[in-house]
């Protein structure tokens, strides 16, 4: 058999190979380029063009929109949201974290109980569920009253309408997200590497810092990206526990397309939010791979079997 | 297989059992194991010799025995110190003075080789030089100083396997645990390996004790035995005696090749290695008559298996040079009563 033979016939099982991955991943490609990657680029044009009176575009090109995305005003809700986001993620991976750990030492079958019951939460509508949190927070609320009755305050605080209760109201949305995924790394997690510390003359709380917690980290990652970003967007908690007082970017998002009806200022907002979670993507890729030693040089463990 | 050893017990494990729910893994295990001796665990998968492994590592929790660590100085890298003992048991895995090397050697991903190998002495709270003077020793010894910057992604099998030895024995451990040590490994890295193992026990000079179901792992390199079956030890002995006096059926069955034989001696089954029984074409004066259905050529020499009518086992002989019978020809199959071994009979 000639060389340009086995070249073609392996040229043909690609081609195979390109043909059946398409057939099994056109329809998720479909979906993302019709409602995500076009929407999109709608975004990233429009954020260069001039707003219209009524809402709309007028077509001139301009970089205005970019410019006043600086003013005091709008960093101010930026850095406001960026701390608020911020926070909600340090949180949600404090109180995340551990009860994941938990779950992977549970026996099996009850490991699937308590993932269930981590989910359930999305079983109720969202709304319903953060208007709960203005009963528990307001000042004749069950929170207020026992700790009055307790005698630790005097009179009821003022716990709701504040970036405090914000802050509650996003972990409490968001920590399933958390959850989930660090669970899924810890779980996968290699025992043996834990024991192999251990013979090695590392205590548990050693072995956790020096073994578990590094090769975790891909997982709480993600699970912070999947906190951090949507935290940033929303606009439904700040509005309903934060009063209105606290105005994060979502809210002013919403504001431009739905009141201001200014989309292209809309749009650059938007592009920001969405830059971020690229950026924070790329940085937890990274880091994977930098903690399991593969990626880039993964070609020369081939060569050099020796 | 001489004994190197001093003869001083160093590990004593003595009626130690361990059951999980109805399956017993250990039942009354009594193992005593010498100093800078090559020690074998040997059996099938679920004999129980893995549980034994662990429960020594610290990693199992056995229900009833004790496992002692005999004439210990203080401290985990001393020479042999005089009167004191180790009651493993009463220790928590990582205090200790065994390590393991695991089956899967369990490397750390995010460390690269000499942090994984420096990680046991940080443990053991040494200094910096300290610490990078020993294991540059052991990077030299085990032939890794190239591969120190380079993370277990990227090494093959082989060097992974002396990476995970390296680890261990860093740490100068009075007792290296081996968990399958080349089971991951292919068939020529593995013959490598055995001699290497062997090579870097004689120039540490610790003990060395190895789990294996590779029965030709453990003869080639132990200098002793334990056989182990469904949780028992079946016999504890030098691997020429394993093969010439085995204690039982099972251990018969288990080391080498032969053919268990029932209803030539009454209550007893007669076990002929192949290397005992003589075939040709002489049918007088012969013990049994049977015919070829089998033979096998290796090279050096061969394999000839015969039925022998109403009898459910086959004979195999083996002789050097080429098989010298046809299949389907009739044979006589003699052998001197002083090669085979008569055992007693059990189910």
């Amino acid at each position: 058999m000639s060389a340009s033979t086995t070249q073609s016939g392996r040229g043909a099982a690609r081609r195979r190979a390109l043909t059946g991955r398409a057939i099994f991943a056109g329809p998720g490609l479909l979906y993302i380029t019709l409602f995500m990657t076009i929407p999109v680029l709608l975004v990233l044009v429009y954020s260069f063009f001039q707003r219209g009176r009524f809402g709309g575009i007028v077509w001139e090109f301009t970089l205005e929109n970019y410019v006043r995305a600086f003013e005091p005003v709008y960093l101010n809700v930026l850095s406001n949201s960026l701390v608020i986001a911020g926070t909600t993620t340090v949180l949600a991976l404090v109180i995340g974290y551990p009860t994941a750990y938990a779950i992977t030492r549970l026996p099996k079958r009850w490991r699937t109980v308590a993932l269930v019951l981590v989910v359930l939460p999305f079983w109720t509508n969202f709304l319903i569920r953060t208007y709960a949190w203005i009963v528990l927070l307001n000042s004749e609320g069950p929170i207020n009253s026992s700790l009055v009755d307790a005698g630790i305050i005097s009179a009821p605080i003022g716990l709701l309408y504040t970036p405090g209760a914000v802050i509650v109201g996003l972990v409490y949305a968001y920590l399933p997200l958390v959850i989930l995924p660090v669970y899924a790394s810890i779980e996968r997690l290699d025992r043996q590497l834990i024991e192999a510390a251990s013979n090695l003359g590392a205590s548990r709380v050693r072995a956790f810092f020096d073994v578990t917690l590094p090769l975790t980290l891909p997982g709480v990652m993600i699970g912070a990206i999947f906190v951090f970003v949507p935290s940033l967007g929303n606009f439904v908690v700040p509005e309903l526990l934060g009063g209105g007082k606290t105005v994060m970017v979502g809210n002013l998002i919403r504001d431009q397309f739905l009141e201001a009806r200014d989309w292209p200022f809309g749009a650059v907002l938007a592009l920001f939010v969405i830059s971020l979670l690229v950026i924070l993507f790329a940085i937890q890729a990274a880091i994977s791979r930098r903690i399991n030693g593969t990626g880039k040089r993964y070609a020369a463990k081939q060569v050099t079997h020796a | 297989m001489t004994l190197d050893s001093t003869n001083a017990p160093l590990l004593r494990v003595s009626s130690v059992s361990k059951a999980y729910g109805d399956v017993v893994a250990l039942d009354d295990v009594n193992i005593e194991i010498q100093q800078n001796e090559f020690f074998a665990l040997l059996g099938p998968s679920g004999c129980g010799k893995t549980t034994l492994l662990r429960s020594i590592a610290g990693f199992e929790d056995p229900d009833a025995g004790a496992i002692t660590i005999l004439g210990a100085g203080s401290g985990t890298g001393s020479g042999p110190g005089e009167g004191g003992q180790i009651d493993l048991l009463s220790l928590p895995p990582n205090k200790r003075p065994v390590n393991l090397m695991f089956q899967s050697y369990a490397l750390f991903p995010h460390m690269n080789v000499r942090k994984n190998i420096a990680y046991g002495l940080e443990r053991e709270g040494l200094g910096k030089d300290e610490i990078a003077e020993r294991v540059n020793e052991v990077l030299i010894t085990t032939g890794l100083t190239d591969k120190a910057d380079v993370r277990p992604a990227q090494l093959s099998g082989g060097q992974r396997q002396r990476v995970a030895l390296a680890r261990a024995i860093v740490k100068r451990p009075r007792l290296l645990l081996l968990d399958e040590p080349l089971s991951a490994l292919d068939r020529k890295v593995r013959a490598e390996m055995q001699i290497e193992l062997k090579r870097l026990q004689h120039e540490v000079g610790i003990t060395f004790v190895v789990v294996t179901h590779d029965q030709e792992e453990a003869m080639s390199m132990a200098d002793r035995i334990a056989v182990m079956h469904e949780g028992r030890v079946q016999q504890i002995a030098d691997p020429v005696t394993l093969y010439s006096q085995p204690a039982n059926v099972f251990v018969a069955d288990f080391i080498g090749t032969g053919s268990l034989l029932h209803g030539i001696v009454a209550n007893a089954v007669l076990l002929l290695r192949p290397e005992a029984v003589h075939i040709s074409a002489e049918m007088a004066g012969a013990q049994l008559h049977g015919e070829v259905v089998e033979t096998h050529f290796f090279g050096g020499s061969s394999t000839t298996s015969v039925r022998v009518a109403e009898m459910e086992t086959l004979i195999v002989a083996s002789h050097p040079g080429a098989p010298k019978f046809a299949v389907g020809e009739r044979v006589g199959i003699s052998w001197n009563a002083d090669d085979a071994i008569l055992l007693e009979d059990q189910p």
